[in-house]
């Protein structure tokens, strides 16, 4: 007979992850259709759940020593209703266009990155901001940076007796701007074709100190565009950024065809998105999308 | 073997009222409330959080109840449509009413649960914000903006939400409210899932992961030994009569389960049948052993003379060969100005009703039995049962659900046969509901095309010849096959006059899903060749696109390519004249647009398109019967199934405005075999048509019983009240005590029927005679934005004008336009099913809030003197006109000529790298 188990505290979740292998089950938008999908061919396996939507100690997002905390179980919705500073306007235009509000409503950051999809549509956001993923165990917690966390198609560093507790991202100066575009193939409920994050930290002088550029999609995970980063820094925001942009600098994305799309279209979309990105956050439109 | 949780006990409060109730903890809320508590209000389209149907509020905000766990159910606050007393969902059930908003309804529990959590949190919403917090629902039916209409009348508050109540004799033509929408908008209305028997069995097809593969059944009573919960498991050896169904009844070569060889994805080779927990979770794994066999894929694959024959019958793997000649292709050659050639290619598109395949069978002793199901065609369905029964018709009773979309899906029957078999092998009340999955992977699409074509025309523009060669995937059994090869051949040149003519068609057969019927039979695919062709012949003569289709616009007198001449009833020309000046001021717009150096292109486009309304040259009767009784109630038995489009409602104002009484009176008794007379089925755009004039005959020929009795006039007024009929005819008044009458055997003392059906004739084999009575007519101009970086194509805007030959009710008319033109920018920019790839609704896409611009509708009245009050079909040419003017406006935005559908992103991006300039 299989288990399910629905702790009351995160001490308790994590005795039961470390005694035998569990599903985790938090707003159920990845694992009720992966289910339906078995039952139709007849292949239903009825794993042991462990059901964390009842820890409180998951909830919330919180500021504390220079890092915003995103509880694992914060849905989108959360996310997109929060206070937050323009360095989340990335992460909230992507929540906003998860699914419909339904989905929204239901589905975490959290859920989101441990599913590792290379369409997630949070990873390149969080990727962009440099965001850490809080990982916790019997045996202790450790932050690892998005990027390794997720560590390819659709699989992830955490083993078996962890649970992903938070995602932290540091801190910006407040002048901090991000952007997000994603491309599909209809208006709502659409898996992204490709899609593109960006986080710009303004420095003295109206110049970029630091940009943070990340395509999705078009790779096993999201793939930060180092090379195009590098070449922002110290460039007046003033000026049109996306006038920088040059296909080298996405060498190192490896897209597929499928039946969303060509590997050539993604390659030549995400071009396109990252200059867009760039042109309608600097320049004459930046006061526009930082107000 | 795999188990389930044990059951918990959780406990919520459910609209309301504190509930206490033990569960599965996995199980998903949407079964809990559905299965367990009863609530069948709230719907499941899919099971995976794609379609919105089963929305409900959870702690206030919206959620897919099909995504939580029965589990975190526990201590919320859970609100559904059947709630009472919620000021803001009871003025959204007017709303929805007096907007056309609610069509089959599947989608409307979910939608007035997303608008009452939008107008809970914002009182004042624009239509954006409106599409923002409705946008996780999918509808199939209206397009969408009906739905947004009914939500931002309630916006601020006000808005005039009564439907209209017409006078005696003036109920056609009016918007009279959905006869069936107060149900659909309260949740109490019963599709296929929603009504079977509690004690019923649980029913689960085992269907073939394999396109092409032979099998073996293991020891079922070892099975059965090891699911105890598990009654019996069907196999073909348990079909009493004919393993096999099919629309044409030489041609029943289905099988209801296979016989050791499967040919399709998805075909079902034996069933489980018992309690609901042993059927979903029994492993089958052991059950069947597979030998995967190299399937024949595509057209090509069909053709290809070296392909292995699906069935013995058709050794080269063509079903069945249509043709249509007129005059001689070469005879008029010498005034030929400008020639047109192409190749075009469409792919399978999925039905995508809202409401999966679901019905029950009730043995109902002597060996008779009942199954009610969500269906397009019970008549059909009972033929179908009998011969898979080996039972004469009158054994079987089909019970139609309300149907929850059906756009021709409905036809076949997925469920019916087994459920019976089933319910007579057992004894037993037998449920099924198919997955989302499950439904796509199996039931019948559009065919894929591939069709090339030629035309000519003369230096002013007048057509000379016209030839078509289409060839399509007719799958793995003929279904609609033979039909879609018949039909296309007679349309294949358009609604346009063309003196020599020659259009050839093919079905061939592969180790694909069964193509069916679908909205169109076939025409929507031949539309895009010829409109297309249309556009190249006015580019290269210098012509407006518009105008060149206004002169060849076949019109009352002309000879179409079967040789019919078109007395009446043939409004192209008047449609294209309705849309004259909107189409010069889309051009003038789009010229402006582009003079700006964007990467943004913007086009117009246009369609036009005809189609004959019925059977294609077969009978295709309709009778209707309306009753008054003692008591004067009157009855219509009305046996046109109603799949949203209306026709439990046009029928009864065709009926009350032919007796003369107001619509108000007329009771109505709907689509039950045994008690409704044959209205045939719900499809080839007939039953306004067709089963509208039956209804208007039995309307004339009640009243006329009526007049005969008290020696009236044919103008005297009627009054049906309590036990009485009045008849005013002049200065005479008269009135009939209902009860000093007989009653008949029925206990009825009057009785009126109509029969119709459509005067045809057989084609020949030049393919020359009459194949339908009457043809609807329709042209459609797009306005779009293509973005040359992207490929992206948004729609701007969508004229629509139709020649219904008349108005019955023009909320419901206007539904079926908005509603075929969302399926066509579905099958012009999206829609592409792909076996065993795209089987659920988030990697098959439709179109949602967002993906259907404004529509704006000229309803042209060229009236059909066979049709009821001059009616005629617009379920089909709705969608017809849509994906050739959608492809024009991408043509004239940016000179691709779109060849393939669906036009994706990266298919026009792909043309357009290709095109130097761009």
């Amino acid at each position: 007979m299989a288990s399910y188990f629905q702790p009351q505290s995160l001490t308790e979740a994590l005795a039961l992850r470390a005694k035998s292998a569990l599903t985790v089950l938090a707003g159920g938008t990845d694992i009720f259709p992966a289910r339906a999908t078995g039952e139709a061919w007849g292949h239903r396996q009825t794993h042991d759940i462990l059901d964390i939507s009842q820890l409180a100690e998951l909830r919330g997002i919180t500021r504390q020593n220079n890092m915003w905390r995103i509880g694992a179980l914060a849905t989108w919705s959360n996310i997109a209703d929060a206070e937050l500073p323009a360095l989340f306007d990335s992460l909230k235009l992507a929540a906003r266009d998860v699914g419909g509000r339904q989905i929204q409503n239901r589905g975490t950051l959290a859920g989101n990155i441990c599913n590792a999809s290379p369409a997630a549509d949070g990873v390149p956001c969080l990727a962009a901001m440099e965001a850490q993923v809080e990982i916790q165990g019997q045996a202790g917690t450790r932050c690892i940076p998005i990027l390794e966390f997720i560590s390819g198609y659709r699989s992830t560093v955490l083993a078996q007796d962890e649970l992903v507790t938070a995602i932290l991202i540091p801190e910006r100066p407040d002048a901090t701007i991000s952007h997000f575009l994603k491309l599909g193939a209809r208006r709502y409920l659409v898996i992204s074709i490709a899609m593109v994050a960006g986080v710009i930290v303004p420095g003295n002088g109206d110049s970029v100190e630091q940009a943070f550029i990340s395509v999705g999609a078009c790779s096993e995970k999201a793939v930060r565009l180092t090379a195009l980063e590098d070449r922002l820094k110290g460039q007046p925001i003033t000026g049109d950024l996306s006038r920088l942009v040059e296909d080298s600098q996405f060498a190192d994305l490896n897209p597929i065809g499928d039946i969303r799309a060509s590997g050539e279209y993604r390659n030549a979309a995400a071009i396109k998105l990252v200059s867009d990105m760039l042109r309608q956050i600097s320049g004459p439109l930046l006061q526009q999308v930082a107000s | 073997m795999n188990e389930q949780p044990s059951k918990i006990t959780v406990a919520f409060s459910l609209n309301g009222k504190r509930v206490e109730t033990s569960a599965h903890p996995f199980d998903t809320l949407a079964s809990l409330l559905r299965n367990d508590l009863g609530l069948t209000g709230t719907k499941v389209g899919c099971d995976a959080g794609d379609c919105g149907a089963c929305t409900i509020l959870l702690d206030g905000g919206q959620v897919c109840s099909c995504l939580v766990a029965a589990a975190q159910a526990n201590g919320a606050n859970i609100e559904t449509v059947e709630q009472k007393n919620n000021p803001v969902l009871e003025k959204l059930r007017d709303a929805f009413l007096a907007h056309g908003a609610a069509q089959c309804g599947i989608c409307t529990p979910g939608m007035l649960m997303a608008a009452t959590d939008l107008l809970t949190r914002n009182k004042n919403p624009d239509r954006t914000e409106i599409a923002d917090a409705l946008g996780g629902v999918l509808c199939r039916c209206t397009g969408y903006e009906p739905i947004i209409d009914a939500v931002a009348a309630l916006a601020g508050g006000n808005g005039n939400l009564a439907s209209e109540c017409p006078d005696t004799g003036h109920a056609v033509g009016a918007r009279v409210e959905r006869t069936d929408g107060r149900a659909k908008v309260s949740g109490t209305e019963k599709f296929g899932d929603d009504v079977a028997p509690d004690n019923s069995f649980w029913l689960r097809a085992i269907r073939s992961p394999y396109p092409s593969a032979r099998f073996e059944i293991s020891d079922i009573d070892a099975f059965l030994k090891t699911n105890p919960g598990i009654k019996t498991v069907l196999t073909a050896a348990d079909i009493p009569g004919g393993n096999g169904y099919g629309i044409f009844p030489n041609l029943r070569h289905q099988p209801v389960f296979a016989e050791a060889h499967v040919r399709h994805r998805g075909e079902p080779v034996c069933a489980l049948v018992g309690a609901r927990d042993a059927i979903e979770f029994a492993d089958v794994a052991s059950l069947i052993t597979w030998r995967e066999d190299t399937p024949v894929i595509g057209i090509d694959g069909g053709t290809d003379p070296s392909a292995p024959a699906l069935h013995e019958e058709w050794p080269d793997n063509v079903l069945i060969r249509g043709y249509v000649e007129k005059g001689r292709i070469g005879d008029s050659d010498a005034d030929i100005a400008a020639t047109a050639e192409g190749r075009f290619e469409t792919g399978f598109v999925e039905h995508a009703y809202i409401e999966p395949e679901a019905g029950f069978a009730v043995p109902e002793g002597n060996g008779r039995v009942a199954v009610t199901a969500s269906t397009q065609a019970p008549y059909m369905d009972r033929d179908e049962v009998a011969y898979v029964l080996g039972v004469d018709a009158d054994a079987v009773r089909i019970i139609p659900s309300a149907c929850g979309g059906g756009f021709g899906g409905k036809l076949d029957v997925l469920v019916q046969p087994m459920l019976a078999v089933a319910a007579l092998k057992l004894n037993h009340p037998i449920r099924t509901v198919l997955s989302r999955i499950e439904s796509m992977a199996a039931s019948t699409k559009r065919h894929p095309s591939k069709i090339w074509a030629k035309a000519s025309a003369d230096k002013n523009g007048r057509l000379i010849n016209y030839e078509s060669d289409g060839q399509f995937d007719t799958g793995a059994y003929a279904s609609w096959g033979p039909t879609v090869a018949g039909r296309v051949p007679v349309h294949a040149t358009g609604p346009y006059l063309v003196p020599n003519i020659l259009n050839r068609s093919a079905a061939v057969l592969t180790n694909a899903n069964p193509s069916g019927a679908f909205r169109g039979f076939g025409v929507p695919q031949a539309a895009i060749a010829n409109e297309t062709l249309m556009d190249d012949l006015a580019e290269q003569l210098s012509m407006d696109r518009l105008e060149i289709r206004h002169l060849n616009a076949i019109r009352a007198g002309d000879k179409t390519a079967t040789g019919q001449v078109l007395t009446h009833s043939a409004g192209l020309d008047q449609c294209l004249d309705a849309l004259r000046e909107n189409w010069q001021t889309m051009l003038k717009d789009a010229e402006t647009f582009n003079k700006s150096d964007g990467r943004i292109r913007r086009g117009v486009g246009i369609g036009c398109m005809w189609y004959g309304c019925g059977n294609t040259s077969l009978s295709n009767p309709s009778i209707m019967r309306l009753t008054i009784d003692p008591e004067g109630t009157i009855t219509l038995y009305n046996g046109a199934v109603d799949i949203g489009q209306g026709s439990y409602t046009i029928m009864r104002q065709i009926c009350a405005d032919a007796l003369g009484v107001p619509v108000s009176q007329i009771e109505q008794v709907t689509g039950d075999t045994d008690l409704t007379p044959d209205a045939g089925k719900t499809s080839a755009s007939r039953q306004t048509f067709v089963s509208g004039k039956a209804a208007q005959l039995a309307g004339e020929d009640l009243r006329a019983k009526i007049l005969a009795m008290s020696n009236a006039g044919k103008n005297a007024e009627i009054s049906i009240e309590a036990g009485a009929i009045r008849v005013i005819d002049g200065n005479v008044r008269r009135v009939i005590e209902l009860d000093s009458l007989d009653q008949n055997e029925n206990g009825n003392v009057f009785e009126g029927f109509g029969t119709f059906d459509p005067p045809t004739s057989p084609l020949d084999k030049k393919g020359q005679g009459i194949p339908y009575a009457t043809y609807g007519f329709a042209a459609q101009i797009c306005l779009a934005d293509v973005h040359l970086d992207f490929g992206t194509v948004k729609l701007q805007r969508i004229v629509a004008a139709h020649d219904v030959g008349r108005t019955i009710n023009p909320t419901l008319v206007e539904g079926q336009i908005k509603g075929g033109i969302a399926q066509g920018i579905g099958m012009a920019l999206m829609e592409e099913f792909i076996p065993g790839r795209t089987e659920n609704l988030h990697d098959y896409l439709i179109p949602t809030f967002g993906d259907v611009p404004q529509i704006d509708i000229k309803l042209i009245e060229d009236p059909e003197h066979h049709g009821p009050f001059g009616a005629k079909g617009i379920g089909e040419p709705a969608l017809v006109p849509t994906p050739p003017a959608i492809f024009g406006a991408i043509r004239h935005a940016t000179g691709i000529v779109v060849r393939r559908a669906p036009a994706l992103p990266h298919r026009i991006w792909q043309a357009l790298q290709e095109t130097p300039g761009s």
